[in-house]
């Protein structure tokens, strides 16, 4: 089986994260890059469907120069290579061209499979699996906690506001998950002195058929208005609990009119 | 007036509160037409939905809209936004709404804004980004624009409309009928609002310290007429099921009033109670990060705590 899954630098969440003043858009060097959290759960989950089932897991990350790192970091625990998406003209895309140059880049490289997280942590959009689902032709299996595939067969469990649905499928498809649905592994030491010599296969816009008019800023479906960072929250008041803590607290609700 | 789309989100063939929240907000911005999709549209659903100010209801009642992952709602309203030419689309942002509006957003060549706080005047969208750090104005430029808003942006209000039923058949492609859901599983819910609907969210964490003791966390939602939540920790351990869990990759919620025990403020649980209009925790550790967002915090054990703040809760009544 043919699986990519992609992967996505983010800044830190631990460290300010901010728009750029002149473009509006994300501060990549304001904050160390790292991978994005739910993307191992992607990676591991590529892996284990290799391990019970054969293939080969390709990363692929679209992203500057530096994204290098992250990709590095899914080789490490794993992945047997990789496909960097980078191009200057990429910088600024929004959701629409970004899953735009990301489908043209999937149907060159060829799939069975493609595991997303089924959030990124800075920009939180949860759009981008539906969006290459759709782009692809391929079946939509997002929000899994659980995935099982046999033969062309593919099946999952998606999470929903009751529970569960059962969802089944035929492959080619396109699956995010969620964290429950495994626990990634770390990198050994192994796999990092391995990962040094995967292959990293860098591609442009042209590289990968994307019509370069359809991605960037000047492309994008949406934009940023303005921003500012907003207000501080007014420090609270802090009580240490005397016996009468529960007291204490109903006193806030109720000057606050909850009850 | 233009006309603006709303998909109606229903339970059981009951209208959910955001939906009436969205159609009040399509209102300052046009006239409003809901959407339905799949079976059980009914009279209690049609005279809900035009108490809140829906002309039209589109009605599009086969079984396949919802058999089938996202893709057959998003092939609905791209056959609407097509025929009726709306002036925008608003879907609630909730994870599956958010994949609505995603393939809307392609197969109408359109941009789509997640996660909206407001929308104002030419469709300019309210955003909170980065853990409530920054706010963004954002709005769509190419398209239709289609907006995802979260519950608990506006609150709903009457405002009595015709509520005209219209018949719609999508005829489905394959590709939309790609994937099937053969079954559905439902976990207990129980009598308590729902969590991303709820005014007020309790939420328990690891300082639960037990499945049993989740009881104490549920008798002062009950009091207060809130939503139980939990931080994954608690989910995690098999305390309180999945779909109560409050974060980065659970619900995001923004009730007027949160109350968190038991639970540090890990960044990834911020993520998902940060708007929350009034915070108050409780926790044993004075450092614990939660305090930092908190209007109100009482530092102690919640197994005495939050016991004794039901109770007073009670007596106030
Ligand atoms: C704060 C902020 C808000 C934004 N809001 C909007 C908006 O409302 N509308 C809009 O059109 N655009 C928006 N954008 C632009 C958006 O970040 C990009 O379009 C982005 O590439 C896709 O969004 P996401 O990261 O939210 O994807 P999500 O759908 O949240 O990410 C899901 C998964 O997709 C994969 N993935 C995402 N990006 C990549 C990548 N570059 N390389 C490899 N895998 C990837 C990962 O597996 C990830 O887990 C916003 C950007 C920022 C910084
Ligand atoms: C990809 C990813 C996604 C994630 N998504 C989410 C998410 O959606 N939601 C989420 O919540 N987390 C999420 N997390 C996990 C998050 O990082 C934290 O681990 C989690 O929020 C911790 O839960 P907690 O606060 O209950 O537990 P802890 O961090 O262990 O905190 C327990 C707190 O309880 C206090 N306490 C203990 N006993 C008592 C007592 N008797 N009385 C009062 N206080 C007491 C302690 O002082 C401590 O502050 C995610 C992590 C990852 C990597």
């Amino acid at each position: 089986m043919n699986i990519v899954v992609c992967v996505k630098q983010v800044p830190d969440t631990a460290t300010e994260r901010k728009l750029r003043s002149d473009d509006k858009t994300l501060d990549r060097d304001a904050a160390d890059g790292v991978v994005n959290e739910l993307d191992e759960y992607a990676v591991e989950e590529a892996l284990k469907l290799k391990e019970a089932h054969g293939g080969e897991v390709t990363v692929l990350t679209m992203g500057p120069g530096k994204a290098t790192e992250t990709i590095r970091k899914a080789l490490a625990m794993g992945a047997d290579k990789a496909v960097h998406l980078s191009d200057d003209a990429l910088h600024g895309s929004d959701a629409l061209s970004t899953s735009y140059a990301m489908a043209q880049t999937l149907k060159k490289i060829g799939f069975d499979l493609v595991i997303l997280g089924s959030e990124s942590t800075d920009a939180r959009t949860g759009v981008l699996a539906a969006m290459l689902a759709e782009r692809l032709g391929a079946a939509q299996l997002t929000l899994a906690n659980k995935v099982d595939v046999e033969g062309s067969s593919i099946s999952i469990q998606r999470l929903t506001d009751y529970g569960y649905d059962k969802v089944e499928a035929t492959l080619p498809a396109v699956v995010s998950v969620v964290e429950k649905i495994n626990e990634p592994r770390y990198p050994s030491f192994k796999g990092i002195m391995a990962a040094k010599k995967k292959p990293v296969e860098t591609l442009s816009v042209g590289d990968a058929s994307i019509d370069a008019a359809q991605v960037g800023l000047g492309a994008a479906w949406s934009e940023v208005v303005d921003f500012a960072a907003a207000p501080p929250r007014a420090a609270g008041t802090i009580v240490k609990d005397e016996g009468d803590g529960g007291v204490k607290a109903a006193e806030f609700l109720a000057s606050k009119k909850f009850i | 007036m233009s006309e603006i789309l709303v998909l109606v989100e229903q339970v059981d063939g009951e209208v959910k509160k955001v939906t009436l929240e969205l159609l009040t907000l399509a209102r300052s911005l046009g006239t409003p037409s809901a959407v339905w999709a799949g079976p059980g549209f009914g009279a209690d659903a049609k005279a809900k939905l035009a108490e809140y100010g829906a002309e039209k209801i589109y009605v599009a009642g086969s079984a396949d809209v919802v058999d089938h992952v996202v893709a057959p709602k998003a092939e609905l309203l791209a056959q609407l936004v097509g025929s009726a030419a709306p002036a925008a689309v608003l879907v609630a942002a909730t994870a599956e709404g958010k994949e609505v509006a995603g393939r809307l957003a392609v197969k109408t060549d359109s941009g789509v804004i997640t996660d909206a706080v407001g929308v104002g005047e030419g469709f300019v969208a309210d955003q909170s980004i980065f853990g409530g750090g920054v706010n963004v104005h954002s709005r769509v430029t190419k398209g239709t624009p289609i907006i995802a808003v979260r519950p608990n942006s506006t609150a709903p209000a009457p405002a009595p409309a015709a509520g005209a039923e219209e018949e719609v058949s999508v005829a489905l492609s394959d590709a939309a009928k790609a994937s099937k859901i053969v079954e559905r599983v439902k976990q207990e819910k129980g009598a308590r609002p729902e969590l991303t609907e709820a005014a007020i969210v309790v939420s328990g964490g690891r300082g639960v310290g037990s499945a049993e003791n989740f009881s104490i966390i549920e008798g002062l939602a009950d009091v207060l007429g809130a939503a139980v939540g939990a931080s994954r920790a608690a989910t995690d351990a098999g305390w309180y099921p999945h779909q109560f869990q409050v974060g980065q990759t659970g619900k995001t919620v923004s009730p007027q009033l949160y109350i968190a025990a038991g639970i540090s403020g890990a960044i990834q649980h911020r993520a998902g109670m940060q708007t929350a209009k009034t915070i108050v925790a409780i926790n044993k550790d004075p450092e614990a990060p939660i305090f930092e967002l908190a209007d109100f915090g009482v530092v102690g054990d919640l197994h005495q705590i939050v016991p004794q703040l039901a109770d007073e809760v009670s007596k106030r009544k």
